[in-house]
């Protein structure tokens, strides 16, 4: 039984890594970037709907639209202000931006919410726990309602991308750039517009993240995001299924090192993975080789 | 001697200078004991953060990868410089304080270098966002694998624990574990950091200006056209950053032999990134520069502490306008216009002339 409790753990974890993976991976499929901000993006989401809950006392669902709303407009600032202007620069400067607004971030946090942790709510996932096998596993409410927003997410995403004009136009500008704008596609709305569904997900996953961890500080968004774009890379940065397979597979490897190994090594495993996923298959587990061209 | 050696020589001669005369001018106000106890305090680190810098430099600036893990090394360099001291005295004997402290310095930059090539080996396979990411992951393996690392000396002898702590009975801890390096022996002096910083100088300016130094700059600039020319792109990219990695690993036996306690969580990523902070403010592949923001960014949230809630927001806003105003064209483009007439006032030429 404590095997299964491990492994509800890992895939509740997991799918939280997968939400946000989504994110990083529409983010670098398109735009060609590492958003180091959206790991922080995560952190303001919660704290928005913990202030919703907290202290506008908003039912959850509102609070949830609220943070969501709140992230969406934040990721198409920090895309117009600090990106846009770099969109032709080097790789390294692009990253450098990403890192001060990701400190930007989390610096803002701390001077309008302060260091002390505040305690999530658990009034925002009220579904009790259920047992199975006469008590023997119980999956809390917030463990349910994780994986299956992943689920819903992840189907709504992929006939987004597959049906829609706009989410066909993301997929060809995350093809080649240039091409697209010969074709009539507005490089710059697309770009835009893939930040706004990536940090609205944030969003998402910020409320899962502290429904399930209720300790929310500052740097609370930094070690998951990282742990996500991990996730990312390797089930192969760009892909959409990639993002959950790679987010599950994480999470559950996570858990289980934590259980099995040693506690204190439970960073230390997940990194040794990602460092050897992309030394045998730098592509990531479902993604594509892309030859480079001279 | 062509033009451009002579412009090199005169940057070199300057930054030099300033090290030397900085360090002249400070030695003397600590013998009239005319320096401030704050700043007094804050030499050591200075020439710690002047080595990170420049070293990092030579990462980031000429050999033009993004390494977000340097802090690990400079725990890397702590813990092992701890170790080090900690044996010669309690386990050796040895009483002489410059002779472990040389000896420290010398250990922590051997086995940070070690962990260089042991990490540089699969991460230089990788380019540009990847080598950043795992880089910091590398950093945070490191602080890890301090954590649940128990060292210690009993009865003359080095005793090693991993994960669990099982020690005899009279050990006394060099490194335990969360708590880190403790009751080390602050034997750090700035003389010895100055004459590191200037090792440091003379070792990376001397790369950046040699065949090797061309090489990892061909390879920064264009990869594909460096490796048809038959430049070995591995070789010499573990150059750059091995070398960055031993450099990181002295300043870090440095920093860690000078204050009585060391914990891992010290050498956060933040700590890579504060280190990052100073090396674009410096100018990414200036020495001088980095040398210069390491002392004064450093110095100035001591002077300024009224202002040190702001601190790090402002690194971060100061950090994101450097780029965009770096690397942006159109921008770029307006500063030039506006400086122009500046530029022409310095060097005389027309900018006819120029172009």
């Amino acid at each position: 039984m404590i095997f299964l409790d491990n492994l509800v753990n890992g895939i509740s974890l997991g799918s939280i890594y997968a939400i946000i993976a989504l994110g990083y991976t529409m983010v670098y499929g398109i735009a060609k970037m590492l958003n180091f901000a959206h790991g922080d993006v995560i952190m303001m989401g919660a704290y928005i709907a913990f202030c919703a809950l907290q202290y506008w006392n908003l039912p959850p669902f509102l609070a949830l639209v609220v943070a969501m709303l709140a992230c969406t407009v934040m990721g198409v600032v920090i895309e117009g202000l600090a990106y846009r202007p770099l969109r032709q620069a080097a790789s390294l400067a692009v990253l450098i931006t990403a890192i001060g607004m990701s400190y930007l971030l989390q610096n803002l946090a701390l001077m309008i919410w302060g260091a002390n942790p505040k305690s999530f709510p658990s009034s925002m996932i009220s579904i009790p726990t259920i047992s199975l096998f006469g008590g023997q596993l119980k999956i809390a409410g917030a463990t349910l309602v994780t994986i299956l927003a992943n689920i819903v997410i992840m189907v709504a995403l992929t006939l987004f991308t597959s049906k829609t004009k706009t989410g066909k136009a993301m997929r060809c500008v995350s093809e080649d750039r240039g091409a697209a704008s010969l074709m009539g596609i507005n490089v710059n709305r697309t770009i835009s517009i893939t930040f706004a569904i990536g940090s609205a997900l944030a969003a998402v996953a910020g409320i899962l993240l502290c429904s399930s961890y209720p300790t929310l500080q500052p740097t609370t968004g930094s070690m998951p995001g990282i742990k996500a774009f991990t996730a990312a890379v390797f089930g192969g940065i760009g892909s959409i299924p990639g993002a959950m397979l790679g987010g599950l597979l994480l999470g559950v490897i996570e858990i289980f090192g934590k259980a099995y190994i040693s506690t204190e090594l439970g960073d230390a495993i997940v990194f040794a993975v990602l460092i050897i996923v992309l030394l045998v298959k730098p592509a990531g587990l479902l993604g594509k080789t892309v030859r480079e061209k001279v | 001697m062509t033009k451009a050696k002579r412009k090199r020589l005169i940057y070199n001669c300057i930054t030099f200078a300033i090290v030397i005369i900085a360090f002249i001018v400070l030695q003397s106000m600590i013998e009239n004991k005319t320096i401030t106890r704050a700043l007094k305090g804050q030499l050591i680190p200075i020439c710690c953060w002047i080595v990170m810098a420049v070293s990092l430099n030579l990462v980031i600036g000429i050999s033009g990868e993004l390494s977000l893990g340097h802090a690990g090394f400079m725990s890397v360099g702590a813990f092992t410089g701890a170790v080090v001291s900690g044996y010669l005295l309690h386990g050796l004997g040895v009483e002489n304080e410059t002779l472990r402290l040389v000896l420290a310095i010398v250990g922590g930059g051997l086995i940070a270098g070690l962990a260089g090539v042991v990490i540089g080996i699969p991460v230089l396979r990788l380019r540009g966002d990847y080598l950043a990411i795992v880089t910091l992951a590398f950093g945070e393996i490191i602080r890890n694998l301090v954590n649940v690392t128990y060292i210690g000396v009993s009865d003359g002898a080095l005793v090693f624990n991993f994960l669990r702590k099982n020690v005899p009975e009279n050990t006394r801890m060099l490194v335990d574990g969360a708590s880190g390096a403790v009751k080390v022996a602050k034997i750090s002096t700035f003389t010895a950091g100055f004459v590191l910083v200037l090792i440091t100088l003379v070792v990376v300016l001397n790369l950046i200006n040699s065949r090797s130094g061309r090489a990892i700059k061909a390879i920064r600039d264009n990869r594909i056209a460096a490796e048809s020319m038959g430049v070995p792109v591995t070789k010499y990219k573990m150059m750059a950053f091995v070398t960055a990695a031993v450099l990181a690993g002295m300043a870090g036996a440095l920093y860690g032999l000078n204050s009585s306690t060391v914990v891992p969580s010290q050498f956060t990523f933040n700590q890579s990134i504060n280190v990052l902070v100073f090396v674009v403010l410096g100018g990414l592949g200036n020495v001088l520069g980095s040398v210069i923001s390491a002392t004064l960014l450093t110095v100035l949230p001591e002077v300024l502490r009224a202002f040190a809630d702001y601190r790090m927001l402002v690194y971060a806003i100061v950090l994101i306008l450097v780029m965009i105003f770096t690397n942006n064209p159109t921008i770029r483009a307006f500063a030039d216009r506006i400086f122009a007439p500046v530029k022409r006032l310095f060097t005389g030429k027309k900018e006819a002339e120029a172009a």
